[in-house]
């Protein structure tokens, strides 16, 4: 029998993170996960992440995953690969497919860290080939550089759905649609704002009737659905498309707990187990830390990977209740930290009529996927103003603020609660470095200077396609909905090592435009 | 168990659907209108749904499913899917060839 | 559709190309990526005929877990082509239930 202080199953961001604390206190730790390589989804995940500093906020996902590796691979944590955990039981034991055995470990505390598996949802023609999940997409285009399709059609907006859409038109691909049963957008208004100023259209309170096709995917019908989710008769819409991406939710992969005899209870996070104060299961010495506790984001699953990392050391004797309590009252802070704003766990599903500003949301964003002209002056972020200066369409309570610490003029106050609105200090003049447009997770500031010329104004936009437009390029610019509504120049192209690939494009644009136009669409490339 | 396992309970005649001939198991082919018969022959548990038609025991194991016969039979039985009670998890968690389960590493 | 170039990636590393076998055609891909990789950038898209209903699949999850994308490698059933690496010389047939043999319906 193999002994260890700790086992924990599954090195993504909740494992590495748990390893990584445990055995900074002195732990022996084992990392087991079922795949080729270590880091979970995290090497999938190409878009900045949310949250402040100590979340790794405007840090890459794939970029994180590496620090995570290398800070784990300086403790000298054992993470074996292509091990299989095939059972888990509640003396602490696990089964272990490792090559053409099946081995047996035994640890003093086990940290359970599996992760989700992806929801699927059913309907005529789902098993064709061409018909997949989000993750599979996700896992084609960024680890194997393979196109799923030429052209997609997406079922889902939540976050999953709009960032993967958006990696898909990064990658080349065309978006025919967004679909979502329910009737408003799931995720980030600002994911899904960068996917609409890319001109492609939401159809809200719709679902999939079919997929067409005899031997793979050709077509897809979807159909307008009333509140109750019955399809509406005569509203059905015909897209050719060669995919079709499932981005449904996630469900907790607890298995494992549940065998080991766990207490279980359905949450809306999923079906997780129960967690007493200590961070326990109902099993003293196993824990669970991640999206296996519930579905959140990755960022939220690193702190409980470190809690629960701490916990076990604390169990085990390797720190005193003191220290231990210590080190997690601080964890759990900036675990509460990402928890707030409107899409906190316990909002899930609520319909949310203002910020916590008390401004009315923006319906066009929650239905359109963008902002409607109207609905611009009533947040603080957007402003105008004399010469060059930030407009920060930043228009929902999400936890993160890396634009308040990149600006070195200050001109962006967030202030300490990070679901706050970003708030423009007109004390402090923009020198119109772009940090703060590179520095947003959400893509969602632009500097604007509507006394660029006579007549005309310039826009710089955030910009992670190919190719690079060049300076001097003519094009069209097109507005929040992916409209093309007038000629544009490009005058500027900036690319900093610190923008870390998102190019900063500046057009110049006729005046009345400046509060229009969003994107630059080059002669000729269509991302629809 | 289910919050709801009464044998004698009246859940009404099955009535055909439209897409009664959707596959919900894609490993073993079952279809949304042979699950729903299976409630009304009386099984009312994932468990015994699963011995019954073999939902979720191809080789993803209900990976893909589970969550799926879950709604369908909840729907079935007039309840909410957190009512239903989930199948036993059971090792191997992965499909595991027969000689590798049986090969145990010895001692090292 | 293999992408040349990611605006966020680049370019993919420099990899091995070798060949395999697929339904008695030669074809080449990258050593060490999933054969379900390969044959996606050749445009392959059936891996399997179901057993009861003898519908085509392909991938799915794409991370090992559905076994929609199963074939036959070098022999063997079963095998889950999205997480199996490719090597030199397999090869890989369409599976048709769980053998590399259409049965005559």
């Amino acid at each position: 029998m193999n002994r260890f202080d700790l086992i924990i199953i599954g090195a993504g961001p909740a494992g590495l993170s748990a390893a990584i604390s445990a055995a900074k206190n002195g732990l022996s730790v084992i990392v087991f996960d079922e795949n080729s390589k270590p880091g979970g989804q995290l090497f999938k995940q190409i878009h900045k992440f949310f949250g402040s500093k100590e979340h790794k906020a405007k840090i890459r996902g794939f970029r994180i995953g590496e620090e995570l590796l290398k800070e784990a691979e300086d403790l000298k944590v054992t993470v074996v690969l292509n091990a299989i955990v095939t059972g888990l039981y509640q003396d602490k034991e696990i089964t272990v497919k490792i090559g053409e055995e099946i081995c047996h470990y035994k640890g003093d505390a086990v940290i359970v860290a599996t992760g989700a598996t992806e929801n699927m949802v059913p309907f005529e023609g789902w098993t064709l080939p061409g018909v997949i999940g989000a993750g599979a997409s996700q896992t084609m285009m960024n680890l194997h550089h393979i196109k799923p399709g030429n052209r997609v059609l997406m079922l889902g907006t939540g976050n999953v759905g709009l960032v993967v859409s958006f990696q898909l038109l990064q990658a080349g691909c065309q978006v025919a649609a967004l679909v979502d049963a329910a009737p408003k957008i799931g995720g980030y208004g600002v994911h899904a704002a960068k996917v609409a100023r890319c001109g492609v259209p939401f159809y809200l309170s719709h679902t999939i009737l079919k997929a067409e096709g005899e031997d793979r995917v050709r077509g897809v019908v979807i159909g307008e659905v009333d509140s109750s989710f019955q399809l509406i008769p005569g509203t059905e819409k015909h897209f050719s498309v060669d995919t079709i991406c499932l981005a449904v939710g996630l469900s907790p992969m607890s298995q494992l707990l549940h065998m080991a005899g766990c207490k279980m209870q359905d949450t809306p996070l999923g079906y997780v187990p129960v967690i007493d104060e200590n961070g326990e299961t109902s099993i003293p010495g196993i824990y669970a830390a991640g999206d296996v506790s519930g579905i959140e984001e990755a960022s939220s699953a690193m702190i409980e990977g470190r809690i629960a990392g701490t916990k076990a050391a604390q169990y085990l004797g390797f720190l005193t209740e003191e220290r231990a309590k210590e080190t997690t009252a601080e964890l759990e802070l900036a675990l509460d930290r990402l928890r707030k704003g409107m899409f906190a766990p316990e909002n899930r599903g609520k319909k949310i009529a203002l910020t916590d500003e008390g401004i009315p949301v923006s319906e066009s964003l929650l239905t359109n996927g963008y902002l409607d002209e109207t609905d611009l002056d009533r947040f603080p972020g957007i402003a105008k103003g004399k010469g060059i200066h930030p407009v920060m369409e930043c228009t929902q309570n999400i936890p993160c603020n890396p634009c308040q610490e990149a600006c070195p003029r200050k001109c962006i106050k967030i202030g300490d609660t990070i679901t706050s609105l970003p708030v423009i200090d007109k004390e402090n003049i923009c020198s119109g470095c772009g940090m703060c447009v590179a520095s947003c997770s959400g893509q969602a500031i632009f500097l604007l200077n509507e006394d660029y010329e006579p007549g005309y104004a310039s826009v710089t936009l955030p910009y992670e396609f190919l190719p690079i437009p060049l300076k001097g390029d003519t094009g069209s610019a097109l507005d929040r909905s992916g409209k093309e509504v007038c000629q544009a120049e490009i005058i500027e192209v900036k690319t900093l090592k610190a923008f870390d690939h998102t190019t900063l494009l500046t057009m110049k644009i006729p005046l009345d435009m400046a509060m229009k136009a969003r994107f630059y669409k080059s002669r000729g490339d269509s991302h629809e | 168990m289910n919050k709801r396992n009464d044998r004698f309970a009246d859940i009404g005649p099955l009535m055909p659907q439209p897409d009664d001939d959707m596959i919900i198991c894609r490993c073993e082919e079952v279809t949304k209108g042979e699950i729903r018969k299976a409630v009304h022959d009386g099984m009312f548990t994932l468990t015994e749904i699963r011995r019954y038609l073999r939902t979720g025991m191809g080789l993803c194991q209900g990976q893909t499913c589970s969550k799926l016969v879950k709604s369908i039979v909840a729907k079935e039985l007039g309840l909410t899917p957190g009512d239903i009670e989930p199948a036993v998890s059971r090792a191997p968690m992965r499909p595991v060839e027969m000689k590798i389960l049986g090969n145990d590493r010895k001692e090292v | 559709m293999r992408i040349e170039e990611h605006p966020i990636l680049g370019k993919p590393e420099e990899r091995k190309v070798i060949s395999f076998i697929y339904d008695g055609t030669p074809l080449s891909g990258y050593e060490g990526e999933p054969i379900a990789m390969a044959l996606e950038a050749a445009g392959i898209m059936i891996h399997r005929y179901t057993r009861k209903y003898h519908k085509p699949r392909g991938v799915f999850c794409a991370i090992g877990r559905c076994t929609d994308c199963v074939m036959v490698v070098d022999g063997i059933p079963n095998v889950r082509t999205c997480i199996t690496p490719l090597k030199e010389g397999m090869v890989v047939q369409t599976q048709y239930g769980v053998s590399a043999q259409e049965e005559s319906t």
